[in-house]
């Protein structure tokens, strides 16, 4: 058997035959999941296809994360959702319990070498535990709950070694902006990604996904890590005997070899309106900031609002400034309470979004700025009109950079903050 | 099957936030009203200059960004007969086949907008009927071929309760 990409080992196994990159797969899908957020709704093309029941009930999950309930319409969707899992009898995460992206992993849905299918482009989060993890639309996540199956192309990997250790005020989201930067918004596409080297290796598993969940913003298919012991300290309690090691075989084959030299990375910005238009936060520092969001799938775990309360303690966002904090999942919720970092934040001047997408996407219809205004969030999309408004720039950033900057009301970059 | 439309021009990165709102994206909106507002964040009043069967062409990275299968559904509501484009993110081409929205990959340099383009399907072909130049598809996997075939995904599964690999 030749030597295997991580990619090519999971697809194998799910697929049954020896596959390599370029081959075309029906594979086994171990965990399933759809939110609200999707029109049409899978479950619907489900009847379409004429299948009454989903195909395993203990491997599809619904999660009620982009809406919480902001209309009418939205209400009756999750009503709707609600009383397709009763009938099934499959689990939902109700509005409140957080990203379907960090929910899953947090309660031990899936374990490494696992197939996930998520009907949701940051479905990829996952990949930092060593699970294939890929989004699809709504009639492809049908076919996956009729037959438990879904077809791959078995993806070329670019590996992408971190070398070094991260400065004073530089973290995962900085480095993440800098893999972005050098591939560019579509580097990776149809590919996997694997992320090694000593970095990844001494970074905890927030950081990881936080690296992962940006694998799509370069076209990506995947954003893989290998299992070490960081990976299982954080899974073994959650997923217990399912736990096990993926690495990939010594001498694959790789469509490309980045090396980044993190030691010399200053903290990144994003600027408007794409997500490889990556430059230092320091040659950013005159521009003013009328809204920070931490929150999202990408950069807003329990770590991530620590140091923001680090940052802010005592302190008072600039005047002006709406800051607005929505913890990913109850779970950072109530860690945040229990650790003080909540009341910290809050009375720093944070307004609280409901655990979920809130403060990401404009449907949420939560955050929404206004014409001009500059918003620097530590989401992974800075899309025009993404939080709602066309007219509005969105600059992405890491928790300590968005942190900063609501005090100043302009960019700040930590690492110059950092006392 | 060949499709002839006219070219409206777009450039590389064209996200699915562009091609539809997300924040129409919550709303139980029915997929032809949406149409009304495809392009409207880059292009406001795009949808309103659509003759049925003309012809979106970009440049590189047509379709990232979100999942939603929204996007294919909007541009074919909205009288689109194609989307040719220099590349395409991955699950934005996959959504489009699912749901009969013809997507071509190709080299789309020296069509403009305006430009009067024919599709050929069958032999995989863009024609710019107005410069004359001929440029060939990148070729589909078979399994989508049958999708394709069969009339979308829904109708494949219908069909044969499994995806037909070969």
């Amino acid at each position: 058997m030749h030597a295997q990409t991580l990619s090519e080992k999971i697809l194998s196994a799910k697929s049954g035959a020896s596959v390599r990159a370029g081959d075309i797969v029906l594979a086994s899908v171990d965990l399933a999941y759809s939110h609200d957020g999707n029109r049409p709704l899978a479950m619907d093309q489900l009847a379409e296809m004429g299948a009454a029941r989903v195909w395993d009930r203990e491997r599809y999950i619904l999660v009620l994360d982009h809406y919480p309930s902001p209309s009418q319409a939205v209400a009756s969707t999750h009503t709707r959702l609600r009383a397709f899992a009763r009938e099934q009898g499959i689990r939902l995460y109700d509005v409140g319990d957080g990203i379907s992206h960090v929910v899953l992993p947090e309660k031990g849905h899936m374990a490494p070498g696992d197939l996930v299918i998520g009907s949701d482009s940051h479905t990829c989060t996952s990949g930092a535990l060593g699970a294939f993890a890929t989004g699809v639309g709504s009639t492809d996540m049908a076919a996956v709950m009729a037959t438990g199956k879904i077809w791959l192309r078995v993806p070329e990997t670019i590996l992408v070694q971190c070398h070094g250790a991260f400065r004073r005020g530089v973290g995962a989201k900085d480095l993440a902006l800098e893999i972005a930067r050098i591939l560019g918004a579509d580097g990776a596409t149809y590919q996997t990604i694997e992320y090694a080297g000593a970095v990844i290796d001494n970074l905890g598993m927030e950081g990881r996904f936080t690296i992962a969940n940006m694998a799509i913003e370069v076209g990506a298919k995947a954003g893989l890590i290998a299992t070490d012991e960081v990976t299982r300290a954080w899974l073994e309690p959650r997923v217990g005997s399912r736990y096990r090691q993926v690495k990939a075989d010594e001498g694959a084959s790789y469509a490309r070899v980045v090396d980044i030299d993190v030691g010399v990375l200053r903290p990144k910005v994003a600027r408007p309106h794409n997500v490889d238009n990556v430059v230092d936060a320091a040659s950013l520092r005159d521009v003013p900031v009328h809204q920070v969001v931490i929150g999202t799938c990408n950069a807003a775990r329990i770590g991530d609002l620590a140091e923001a309360a680090r940052i802010l303690r005592g302190r008072k966002v600039a005047p002006g400034v709406k800051l607005v904090v929505t913890p990913p999942s109850r779970d950072v919720l109530t860690d945040a309470i229990a650790q003080g970092v909540l009341s910290t934040l809050v009375e720093a001047g944070a307004v609280l979004g409901v655990p979920g997408c809130s403060g990401c996407v404009g449907g949420c219809n939560f955050a929404i700025p206004d014409a001009g205004q500059n918003v620097l969030t530590t989401a992974n999309r800075n899309f025009k009109g993404r939080l709602g408004n066309p007219d509005a720039f969105l600059y992405l950033a890491s928790p300590a950079t968005a942190a900063y900057s609501a005090l100043a009301g302009r960019i700040v970059d930590p690492h110059e903050a950092m006392p | 099957m060949i499709l002839r439309g006219r070219a409206h021009r777009f450039d590389d990165d064209i996200n699915t936030d562009y091609i539809i709102s997300s924040k129409y994206k919550a709303q139980t909106l029915r997929i032809e009203d949406a149409a009304k507002h495809l392009m409207e964040d880059i292009d406001p009043g795009f949808a309103d200059r659509i003759a049925p069967g003309d012809i979106i062409v970009a440049g590189r990275n047509f379709g990232c960004g979100s999942s939603r299968e929204a996007a294919p559904r909007v541009i074919k509501a909205a009288g689109i007969a194609a989307v040719v484009a220099a590349s395409f993110a991955r699950i934005f081409f996959r959504n489009s086949i699912n749901i009969g929205l013809p997507v071509l990959a190709c080299d789309t340099r020296d069509i403009g907008s305006g430009d009067e383009i024919e599709v050929d399907l069958a032999s995989g072909q863009v024609r710019n009927l107005s410069t004359g130049a001929s440029k060939a598809v990148q070729p589909l996997p078979k399994v989508m071929m049958n999708v394709i075939a069969d009339g979308g995904l829904v109708q494949h599964i219908r069909k044969h309760g499994t995806y037909r690999l070969d």
